[in-house]
């Protein structure tokens, strides 16, 4: 019997590293191409060629980010059926349908318009080109649309129903699938976290321009309407990261515990304005949750409830049950999920002997318990929580980040406004810096997301050991370290790439 | 309408999507094609320029098109999804890299700093063009060869071999298949080149390139049909589901749907008027007669595997795990909202036909290369 266990790890790291990677690049398609649409827009308003050279410009690091975006997007695509094959028929039918829309709606409008956006100048009229670019900003959002529906769903399962006779999952309602809080959460917060990232990608790279003297009045002019773009952008990512935690503490209450390294529940909960994990605390012990903490009370209740003195239960209570305040805990939904698998067992036994009214039984009690499946594979009610430290970290991460890039834009627009950017040498340098602290925030938010829900593939439902393609982990082993190798090598080479097209510049 | 259609004339339905994609995107491995004559049809630089600007315009949309086949196949028979790519998993992984390489490799080819110089990213896109399609045509021709996996009740794969795919590629007749790929995209890469370049020495060579290939597909085509009509298939029992190896079954398949045996024989002899045309009658658009006859080719071998009771991703070590139109489909709900999405594929493809005619009005010229824009170009 091959170790599936190990499998199972060596299958998640490959889809940390293949979605990570994925997410270096597509964050900044989905900004940077409505940047280069904004850009076009006042070239062809204005029919200066000043707009036209500086849109092109940011075109060319467009495409050279493009074309990585879609190396790594590839196999992500088919990694759910390589590597998730018992997710992909479980859930196939709700989750097949997002990335088949997907096809049709949105990369074939990028695939065909980026054509025409790069390779056009010449061959369409001004407005159909600028058509187009619009065209592939649109595209590269919608994509990011019904994947996110897709991930959405994940988080929080609904509109749709558990076939026994198949074993798996089949839709029921594509409208609660498209619209619920977590589709759109996700699809508002990641679409313009994207934004912040190409505002600051511009603003960094004209900061260096600035700095060294260059393209002095391109890159003022690229800063100013980036700025206003980031400034708007990352109010609306605060927002809507205020509105996805709302989501998380009502759906996917023990990944908000493990968000704040919360433990034991209470009312009036606070936040950790900073803290130091205590690495060794596993839940329900007594050790301190935090080495070092300072902590802003209330302030947790109030994100996750709206209401300062109200209730948020800890790790502890969601793993083995808190009765005062009616918490079941993951120790009775274990008990649960396990009728619930075996009472499926039954069902299917009885359905092969042709004992009808013994099928009817054993599904009338599995339907009583369905709704604690996944559970039914767990071991132990720890197992129930995600890592914490790891969480707590990204989340704060983010957090704080989300809290500085406004008030960046804000002094930056201020000196644009005032003419004086070009003399603001140390303001210029945090710029260029900002650039990577871009990253690191939507890396870390996508940690939050994904770690946070651990141990499920699809929440409550689907623990991730019975995801997995049943394979031996050599397999899956070989090929993280393939896709690693090749990712790196490319990655360097499209920095390279990057930074040569930057020290060249618009002249060319 | 589309609510009323019950679950089976949804398969059905979807088969067809499904094999209509599928036989669009052989169409378009023309890219392909192209990108492997990069190394035999040109003579210098320029003429490389040429062709990767030619197909620089299009390979996105090849690619998007192999992503939608996933996808559709992911949406419509999510358990072909789940067994095939999780079990024949190295045969995909490797189609896969040989994709991510060719991603990058338009783009990067010519750009300063590049790492890995020029050189590497022709090869990498050879390689795509070659051992991409070969493992592409080797996969497909499994639907008519079989694979060794088993599924338990809850229709979980597992697969009976540890090579995970790569198996397939010992079969001769999933070779010739494969082969059979290779070539046809070098057809119609040349094909598509003379059609959309302006330069005479090269249009000149890629003429002989669509005949010298043709010639080597010929002997690939003849095994595979030979073998197609001889070969025994693999039957499910209207009735009981039951599967079953049945003599001559796609003999069968062609003599019971004529249609489909109308468009095996139409398609073949319009890619040959293709290549002929473009070889012996001076003209330049073969490329349409090659595609149009690549896409009925495409959509009849898809309908000899999986209509007229024929499982389409068939289990030669356990014949009842064989997957069939009907038990590795999507719930009817997930079927009629698919259809409902799939309503906009011909708006789809007006519009792709629309830019690709805005674009394409003008052929590419050396002087183009060279003009203005020039920095903008692969
Ligand atoms: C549409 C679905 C989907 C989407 C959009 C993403 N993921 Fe995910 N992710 C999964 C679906 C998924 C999954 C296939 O379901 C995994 C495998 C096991 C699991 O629980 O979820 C997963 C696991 C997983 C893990 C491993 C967690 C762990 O094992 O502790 C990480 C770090 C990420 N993902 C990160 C990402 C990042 C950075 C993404 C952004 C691009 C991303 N995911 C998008
Ligand atoms: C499991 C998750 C994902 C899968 C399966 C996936 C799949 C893909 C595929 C196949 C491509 C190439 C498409 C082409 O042919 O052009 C792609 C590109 C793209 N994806 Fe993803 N993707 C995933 C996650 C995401 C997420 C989370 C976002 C955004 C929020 C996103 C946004 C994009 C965008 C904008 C592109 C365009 C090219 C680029 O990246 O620069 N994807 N993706
Ligand atoms: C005020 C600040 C912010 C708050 C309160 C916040 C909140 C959140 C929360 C709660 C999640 C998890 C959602 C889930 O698990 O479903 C999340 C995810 C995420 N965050 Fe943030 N965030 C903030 C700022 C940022 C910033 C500045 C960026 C990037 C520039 C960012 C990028 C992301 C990304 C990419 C994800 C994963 C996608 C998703 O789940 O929507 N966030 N954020």
């Amino acid at each position: 019997m091959p170790d599936y266990l190990a499998t199972v790890d060596w299958a998640r790291a490959q889809f940390a590293l293949t979605a990570l990677y994925h997410w270096i690049f597509v964050p900044l398609t989905l900004g940077l191409s409505f940047l280069c649409a904004f850009y076009e827009s006042i070239y062809v308003k204005t029919g200066n060629e000043e707009w036209k050279k500086l849109t092109k410009f940011w075109m060319t690091l467009f495409g050279i980010n493009f074309a990585i975006g879609v190396a790594t997007g590839i196999i992500m695509e088919f990694e759910f059926g390589t590597n998730w094959s018992n997710y992909s028929w479980m859930v196939g039918d709700i989750f097949g349908a997002p990335l088949a829309v997907e096809g049709i709606f949105a990369f074939f409008i990028e695939a065909t318009f980026f054509a025409v956006m790069f390779f056009g100048w010449n061959r369409v009229s001004k407005g159909f080109h600028l058509f187009s670019t619009w065209m592939v900003a649109v595209g590269s959002n919608l994509s990011a649309l019904w994947i996110l529906v897709a991930n959405g769903w994940m988080q929080f399962p609904t509109g749709m129903a558990f076939n026994p006779d198949t074993a798996r999952f089949e839709m029921q309602d594509i409208g609660a699938v498209i619209l619920s809080p977590f589709a759109i959460g996700k699809f508002t917060h990641a679409t313009s976290s994207g934004f912040v990232l190409a505002a600051l990608f511009v603003i960094g790279i004209s900061s260096l321009f600035l700095l060294q003297n260059r393209h002095q009045q391109m890159a003022k002019r690229s800063i100013a309407v980036a700025a206003v773009f980031g400034l708007l952008s990352s109010l609306f990512v605060g927002l809507t990261g205020d509105e996805a935690a709302y989501n998380v503490a009502h759906k996917q209450p023990m990944k908000l515990a493990a968000m704040e390294g919360l433990y034991v529940g209470q009312e009036n909960a606070p936040v950790v304005a900073f803290g130091i994990v205590n690495s060794t605390k596993r839940p329900g012990d007594d050790t301190p949750a935090f080495y070092q903490e300072v902590k802003i009370p209330g302030l947790l209740s109030l994100l996750a409830n709206r209401e300062w003195n109200s209730y948020v239960p800890g790790i502890n209570d969601l793993a083995f049950g808190n009765p005062a305040r009616q918490i079941p805990g993951a120790a009775v939904r274990m008990a649960n999920g396990k009728i619930a698998v075996a009472e499926l067992v039954n069902y299917k036994a009885a359905k092969k002997s042709g004992d009808a009214p013994a099928a009817a039984t054993a599904l009338a009690r599995f339907s009583q318990y369905q709704a604690d499946l996944g559970y039914g594979h767990l071991t132990k009610a720890a197992e129930a929580a995600p890592p914490v430290a790891t969480t707590f970290y990204s989340f704060h991460i983010m957090v704080v980040l989300g809290t500085l890039f406004p008030l960046l834009f804000l002094v930056v627009l201020f000196h644009t406004m005032k003419g004086t950017i070009e003399h603001q040498r140390c303001l210029n340098s945090i710029n260029i810096f900002a650039l990577f602290l871009g990253y690191i925030a939507g890396m870390a938010g996508w940690v939050v997301a994904e770690v946070g829900r651990q141990p499920w593939a699809i929440q409550d439902l689907l623990p991730v050991q019975v995801a997995a393609t049943k394979l031996a982990s050599g397999n899956v082993q070989t090929t993280f370290f393939l896709f690693l190798t090749l990712f790196t090598v490319l990655l360097i080479a499209e920095i390279r790439i990057m930074l040569k097209q930057i020290t060249i510049g618009p002249e060319a | 309408m589309i609510g009323s259609l019950t679950h089976m004339q949804l398969q059905e339905l979807w088969w067809l999507i499904a094999a209509v994609v599928g036989s669009l995107f052989l169409f378009l491995t023309f890219v392909q094609g192209g990108q492997t004559l990069l190394f035999t049809a040109t003579k210098d630089e320029q003429e490389k320029a040429l062709i990767i600007n030619s197909i620089g315009t299009k390979w996105e949309l090849t690619f998007t098109t192999l992503v939608l086949f996933g996808g559709a196949l992911f949406a419509a028979f999510p358990l072909f999804y789940a067994t095939s790519f999780g079990g024949a998993y190295w045969v995909w992984m490797l189609i896969l890299f040989t994709f991510i390489l060719q991603a990058v490799s338009f783009e990067y080819r010519k750009k300063p700093g590049n790492l890995l110089g020029a050189r590497t990213y022709e090869i990498f896109l050879a390689i795509n063009g070659s051992v991409g399609l070969i493992l592409i045509g080797a996969a497909v021709a499994t639907f008519f060869t079989g694979s060794r996996f088993t599924l338990n009740e809850y229709n979980q794969v597992t697969w009976q071999t540890q090579f995970h795919g790569l198996e397939a590629a010992l079969n001769p007749f999933n070779l010739a298949l494969g082969l059979l790929l290779a070539f046809l995209a070098r057809i119609l890469g040349a094909l598509y080149l003379l059609n959309n370049i302006d330069y005479q020495p090269l249009n000149h060579r890629l003429r002989r390139a669509a005949w010298i290939n043709f010639l080597w597909l010929l002997p690939f085509l003849l095994f595979v049909l030979v073998s197609l009509v001889t070969m025994d298939g693999f039957a499910v029992d209207g009735v009981t589901g039951v599967v079953a190896m049945e003599h001559g079954k796609y003999l069968n398949n062609l003599l019971a749907m004529p249609v489909v045996a109308c468009l095996l024989v139409v398609g073949l002899l319009s890619v040959i008027y293709g290549v002929a045309a473009a070889r012996f009658l001076d003209k330049r658009s073969g490329i349409w007669f090659g595609g149009l006859g690549t896409v009925l080719i495409g959509l009849s071998l898809f309908a000899l595997a999986g209509y007229n009771h024929t499982a389409f991703y068939p289990s030669s070590a356990d014949l009842q795990s064989s997957l069939t139109i009907y038990n590795a489909s999507s719930s009817h709900y997930t079927l009629t909202v698919m259809t409902y999405v799939a309503l906009a594929v011909p708006f789809v493809l007006a519009y792709i036909a629309y830019v690709w005619w805005q674009m394409d009005s003008k052929k590419l010229t050396l002087d183009e290369l060279s003009g203005p824009e020039a920095d903008k170009m692969y």
